[in-house]
């Protein structure tokens, strides 16, 4: 059967410029570091996406531009039919992000902070009190609604985010690294969670360095490393023959020798 | 596009007004400090003054009888000593005990200054000599109230023309005019100075803050559009900066008074029309200094470099803002009111001195109104330039 394809990444390409500090760091000559590289793939509706790679693999850089936060020097990318260079408007509408780096202002509670963020999306003040109240009780956050965000729990300020970047019930949703520094128990809450949210035919990408979540959540897999898609397959179809970690380090290995991994897309 | 620019600003709003300590700190606090700073100040003036209004305690060698009635003059307790005595009485205005000042005239002073005539005569004329320490305010003040006295009596015994001398009313300006002139060149510095720190704390707090600590770029993931951002932040940011300066302008006007020693009754000098002038120029100006703070805020990475990097800025305006206190009263063409900060100076300046065009105001508020725009414009690129937003 032929799936429904939400998000199309088209030789996506973004260079950074950098510093004369940064040059001497990573010991090199060119002024300018590719971050990611034509970089191509498709994700289909209802089903989970994940970015796996090494840190500095350019995954995040994919993720931001994707969500618009910054504009990708050549290439462009449909997210539900919109352009992410000519409607970036629309596709934030479109999507919920959450990663580590946005924060919500300490000074105001979760409840005061949906209710803003509700308005920024355009939310009924109905549909916005009927969302609220099924999330923050499905996260706990409804004892902590009037409590300052400075002064909630770091897990519960991860919930809190998590709740917020959904406001608009999005139907594809961007993750980065969405267990990083987290507590076994709130992680096992958002992964948890991530697998309702595909139940109920929400479209996930998310990227992250960690086999196992992969392993358990995701439906296919894109291999990142130095900016270009090694592989991108269905995780059934990557693990056929071995682990995914022991896939991942011949692939990584193989990649280290200069050889180039084996590029395949089903 | 409306609908969030509301959302924006009242965001600000709440961000502000529900944090006391914020409301305290930027809008109660200036205007107090300002008015109990100056009224103690103004209150020590006064103090001072009225201490020299003390007699001064006077020892006289060889007063002579002409000028005793010194003896009952008020400001002078005079006492006649001895020239045996002289000593005494220099140490004790040497270590600022009892006496302030010791004066010793000739022995034939009266004679020898009646014969003396300036046009024909080559000897010197009669000395009388004062003893004073500058060191003690009470000697300091005796010595220059005992000079300008005999300096007085000088002239009577000479006496050749006067100067005003008749009961006529000389001075044509009214106190009002005076009064405007004294506003007209401290008051626009004080206002710019205010609205200024005002201004700054507030927006290098709401911008650089929120991108110090991540929260700008939670907002940027949203639909919201960057020019509603940047109007919104600006728009309320510069009502919150007008409320300070206003709260700073309230406390320097009601202290005023106090702090120059002399009454002013402001509702009689400046009508309702001055004042609604007055308020179109402090907030097209309040709006121009809240876009180049948030301009230079969005450069910056944290609020600490947002506060070093205002410096220069700030200096200008105080610059500018100190030109009226040279003198010279508004600038006459149009065309000089086209360039900001400038223009407003030179608006209050015409204001409070009662010299004022329409056309000035206008020119003003229409370019104020300008710049901010343009302010906006590249603060809407800025938001959207990811080098300037994510440059840690």
């Amino acid at each position: 059967m032929e799936q429904e394809t939400i998000l199309k990444v088209e030789n996506l390409s973004k260079t950074f410029r950098l510093s004369r500090k940064q040059q001497r760091l990573q010991k090199v000559k060119e002024r300018q570091k590719k971050a990611v590289s034509n970089l191509s793939f498709s994700a289909y509706k209802g089903e989970i996406f994940g970015l796996l790679g090494p840190n500095g693999a350019g995954k995040t850089t994919t993720l931001r531009m994707l969500a618009t936060l910054i504009r990708p020097d050549s290439g462009d990318a449909q997210v539900d039919g919109a352009s992410i260079m000519k409607q970036p408007e629309l596709v934030r509408s479109k999507i919920g992000f959450l990663t580590s780096e946005l924060k919500l202002e300490n000074f105001f509670t979760p409840n005061y902070l949906f209710d803003f963020f509700s308005s920024l999306y355009g939310v009924e003040a109905e549909v916005r009190e009927e969302r609220k109240r099924r999330m923050f009780s499905r996260f706990g956050i409804d004892e902590f609604a009037e409590v300052k965000v400075a002064n909630l729990s770091t897990g519960m300020k991860q919930k809190t985010s998590l709740v917020i970047s959904l406001v608009h019930d999005p139907d594809i949703i961007i993750f980065d690294e969405p267990t990083n520094g987290l507590d076994v128990i709130t992680a096992r809450t958002v992964t948890d969670f991530l697998k309702e949210l595909k139940q109920e035919g929400k479209t996930i990408l998310l990227s992250t360095h960690i086999f196992d979540l992969v392993e358990k959540l995701c439906d296919r897999v894109g291999i990142i490393m130095d900016g270009q898609m090694i592989v991108c397959d269905s995780l059934a179809a990557l693990t056929e023959e071995e682990s995914l970690e022991d896939k991942f380090f011949r692939i990584y290995q193989g990649e280290l020798a200069g050889k180039g991994g084996q590029i395949s897309e089903k | 596009m409306k609908s969030n620019l509301f959302t924006v600003m009242k965001k600000e709003f709440a961000r502000f007004f529900k944090d006391p300590r914020m409301v305290f700190t930027t809008i109660l606090m200036p205007g107090l400090l300002i008015y109990v700073m100056y009224s103690f100040m103004g209150n020590g003036f006064s103090e001072m003054a009225s201490e020299d209004e003390e007699e001064y305690r006077i020892c006289t060698v060889n007063l002579p009888q002409s000028l005793k009635v010194f003896q009952g003059a008020e400001g002078f307790d005079i006492r006649e000593i001895g020239e045996d005595e002289t000593e005494t009485v220099k140490e004790e205005i040497t270590e600022g005990t009892g006496a302030d000042l010791l004066v010793v005239f000739p022995e034939d002073f009266e004679e020898a200054a009646a014969a003396y005539d300036v046009a024909q005569t080559t000897e010197p004329a009669p000395n009388i000599d004062i003893f004073y320490n500058s060191s003690e305010t009470g000697s300091y003040g005796a010595y220059q109230a005992m000079t300008a006295t005999l300096d007085a009596v000088e002239d009577a015994m000479a006496n050749k023309f006067d100067v005003n001398a008749s009961d006529a009313d000389y001075e044509l300006g009214s106190e009002k005019d005076m009064t405007a002139m004294v506003f007209a060149m401290v008051l626009p510095m004080l206002i710019m100075v205010f609205l200024f720190s005002g201004c700054m704390a507030i927006t290098s707090e709401s911008i650089a803050g929120e991108k110090e600590r991540g929260t700008i770029a939670t907002l940027l993931v949203t639909p919201l559009k960057r020019r509603e951002l940047a109007l919104g932040k600006l728009l309320s940011l510069s009502a919150i900066g007008l409320l300070s300066g206003c709260s700073s302008f309230l406390g320097t006007l009601l202290s005023l008074p106090k702090l120059i020693g002399f009454d002013m009754d402001v509702s009689i000098r400046y009508s309702a029309v001055d004042y609604l002038w007055l308020l179109v120029v402090i907030l097209s100006t309040t709006i121009v200094i809240v876009g180049a703070i948030s301009v230079i805020s969005t450069f910056a990475k944290t609020v600490k470099e947002a506060g070093t990097m205002v410096v220069p800025l700030m200096l200008l305006v105080l610059l500018v803002s100190i030109a009226p206190m040279l003198g010279g009263g508004a600038t006459g063409e149009w065309y000089w009111y086209l360039v900001p900060i400038y223009n407003s100076v030179q608006c209050m300046t015409g204001l409070f001195s009662m010299d004022y065009s329409i056309v000035s105001i206008a020119v003003t508020a229409f370019a104020n109104i300008v710049c901010a725009g343009l302010l906006v414009m590249l603060l809407t690129k800025m938001f959207g330039s990811e080098r300037i937003m994510y440059n840690q």
